[in-house]
């Protein structure tokens, strides 16, 4: 990729940093290239390699470890064949639609909306615990809701008030769990977006529905939802795209387990490339992941409508 | 009648938020307990001897020591190469008119949003074959390239900000543009500086997932993984260290939030492209 710097095309014509205008071109390329370099090595290269190495049986045991060759689409047939990842595929949008999409995007936006207009001190009190949980270290989170749903943990600890027996919850619900992890770790990250939506939603409006007579829930689905919708989808996309990558929080809770019960994309992405050293199969699930992130991506772009 | 029920309204909202509040605490609170416990189990219990005797034992391991230090080294050399790398890279997107400069800051918000995990094992596979896996080193420089995207970002929405007119009269004056970026600008910007270094130093402190996969060797480790190593050999018996260990490493993470706080609100406008 080269620059051109080309003279500023109106105005009076602005002193150039060293006082040369032709030379500033190489000036910029000077001050991009360490990021260019960095982002073309650890960045681009990876993505090109995942395009690559998914289309060849590159192992790191067996046979296959020592000549590793093209085999076209093979990775993508077995794929398709193979009942494991069609599970992880459900997994993954199981895991999506209830932890991201629906848990932290209603909680963030019933969150921002009940502590809109309360009093700061109970605001920020309240504030606080929700951000905990989002400051905390993701494998934090994991040992934290460990022994939140182990067998006599927090959980049965408290139901055993209403006099239920203590359950692993791990093993009995083991989707559940990490869903509700997911949504303590992630909320607090909706609720910001939404607080700093809602504090640009002009007062006067909303005033002048209450006076035409509009109730608290109409005044807020008539007039606050259309005016935060643009907040809304890219918040949407922006969380869609962090809980597609979730690994540590999964790994670390149940290790996809038990059985494949919370066997994501990522977490069989893992487990082929590291675990099985199928380095080529485990690449091909990255290709797919990779496309859903790029096509999200895309789409959140287009969202933003950015000027630049 | 009308005032009534609004007042009821306003009792219900602070009742919920109360009740989201405490459910959100409820589960924190076994690892404050638990780490304070001499004898602490998964059970939610109120230590009968409170004790330092976990912090102390986790403190004075010398592989926990060095793990710590892994991760400020690892963390610090991101947040230090992310900052400079991407405060050059932002100053002639931010000062010149370049004429690639639209698809390049497209790339770059694109690339914002591509979640690592998906690169990872070819990254791996990389690694593998330029001999450079185990180094704490190369996964700094990585983690630096993830980093990158966002910190040029957020530096050159900042920079934008800084009037170039301030730059004029030393350009005049024969500066550099590398000098003035470094006198004029910089100084400036510190709010931005500020911002890029605390959020890639929390997010280069929490990360597991690429010092898990790039790093081997057990010295050479930063805290994120040696404690999920040690929940992996202790973690079922151990759990008062393991709450201690836990917290320990959580309190850099809670300390640079509150110092981050202050310009927080800029990360959640999404880099200021968003209004509306």
């Amino acid at each position: 990729m080269a620059v051109h710097a080309f003279a500023k095309s109106s105005g009076r014509r602005k002193p150039l940093p060293g006082g040369a205008s032709n030379h500033s071109g190489w000036r910029a390329i000077m001050f991009l290239l360490p990021s260019w370099l960095l982002l073309a090595v650890f960045f681009f290269v990876p993505i090109l390699l995942t395009f690559y190495f998914a289309f060849t049986n590159l192992s790191l045991t067996g046979t296959s470890s020592l000549a590793t060759k093209f085999i076209g689409f093979q990775n993508f047939v077995s794929m398709f064949q193979d009942p494991t990842f069609r599970i992880s595929v459900i997994k993954t949008i199981v895991f999506l639609v209830f932890s991201a999409v629906i848990g932290q995007q209603v909680l963030g936006l019933l969150l921002a909306v009940l502590m809109n207009e309360r009093h700061r001190v109970f605001r920020s009190a309240i504030g606080v615990l929700v951000i905990a949980g989002w400051v905390t270290p993701e494998i934090v989170v994991a040992f934290i809701f460990y022994a939140f749903f182990s067998d006599g943990g927090t959980l049965d600890t408290f139901l055993s008030v209403f006099h239920v027996q203590p359950i692993a919850w791990l093993y009995a619900f083991p989707m559940v769990s990490v869903i509700i992890a997911n949504i303590w770790h992630g909320t607090a990250f909706s609720m910001m977006v939404y607080q700093a939506a809602l504090g640009d939603v002009p007062k006067e409006i909303l005033e002048s529905a209450a006076i035409d007579g509009a109730g608290r829930f109409q005044r807020f689905v008539r007039v606050t939802l259309p005016m935060i919708k643009g907040s809304i989808a890219t918040n949407m996309m922006l969380i869609t795209l962090q809980t597609l990558g979730v690994f540590t929080l999964i790994y670390s809770l149940t290790g996809g387990g038990p059985g494949n019960r919370t066997m994501t994309l990522p977490i069989y992405m893992y487990q082929q490339a590291f675990s099985d050293y199928q380095l080529g199969y485990g690449t091909a699930i990255s290709l797919i992941l990779l496309i859903i992130g790029i096509v999200a991506s895309f789409v959140y772009l287009r969202m933003l409508k950015v000027k630049l | 009648m009308k005032w009534s029920r609004a007042k009821a309204d306003t009792i219900l909202v602070h009742l919920v938020l109360v009740l989201i509040g405490v459910v959100f605490v409820i589960p924190l609170l076994w690892m404050i307990f638990a780490a304070f416990d001499g004898n602490a189990t998964l059970a939610l219990q109120v230590p009968q001897h409170w004790t330092l005797g976990n912090f102390w034992a986790i403190l004075s391991d010398p592989a926990n020591q060095r793990s710590f230090v892994n991760g400020v080294i690892i963390s610090l050399g991101q947040s230090v190469l992310v900052v400079i790398v991407a405060g050059l890279a932002a100053y002639p997107l931010s000062r010149y008119q370049l004429k690639y400069k639209r698809p390049f800051m497209y790339t770059i918000l694109f690339s914002t949003s591509l979640p690592i995990t998906a690169v990872m094992v070819p990254v791996y596979e990389l690694f593998v074959f330029l001999h450079i896996t185990d180094s704490i080193f190369w996964t700094t420089l990585f983690l630096a390239a993830s980093g990158l995207p966002y910190a040029i970002w957020i530096m050159k929405n900042f920079m934008d900000s800084v009037p170039i007119e301030l730059e004029e009269a030393a350009w005049t004056d024969g500066a550099s543009a590398f000098s003035s970026l470094r006198k004029i600008v910089a100084p400036l910007m510190l709010p931005g500086i500020s911002t890029v270094g605390i959020f890639t130093f929390a997010g280069s402190w929490g990360n597991f997932f690429v010092p898990f996969i790039l790093i081997q060797t057990p010295s050479k480790l930063p805290a994120s993984v040696t404690i999920f190593q040690f929940f992996g050999q202790y973690g079922s018996v151990e759990y008062g260290k393991l709450a201690a260990f836990s917290i320990l490493y959580t309190i850099p993470a809670v300390v640079l939030y509150v110092l981050g706080q202050r310009y927080m609100s800029t990360g959640f406008q999404f880099g200021g492209a968003t209004k509306g």
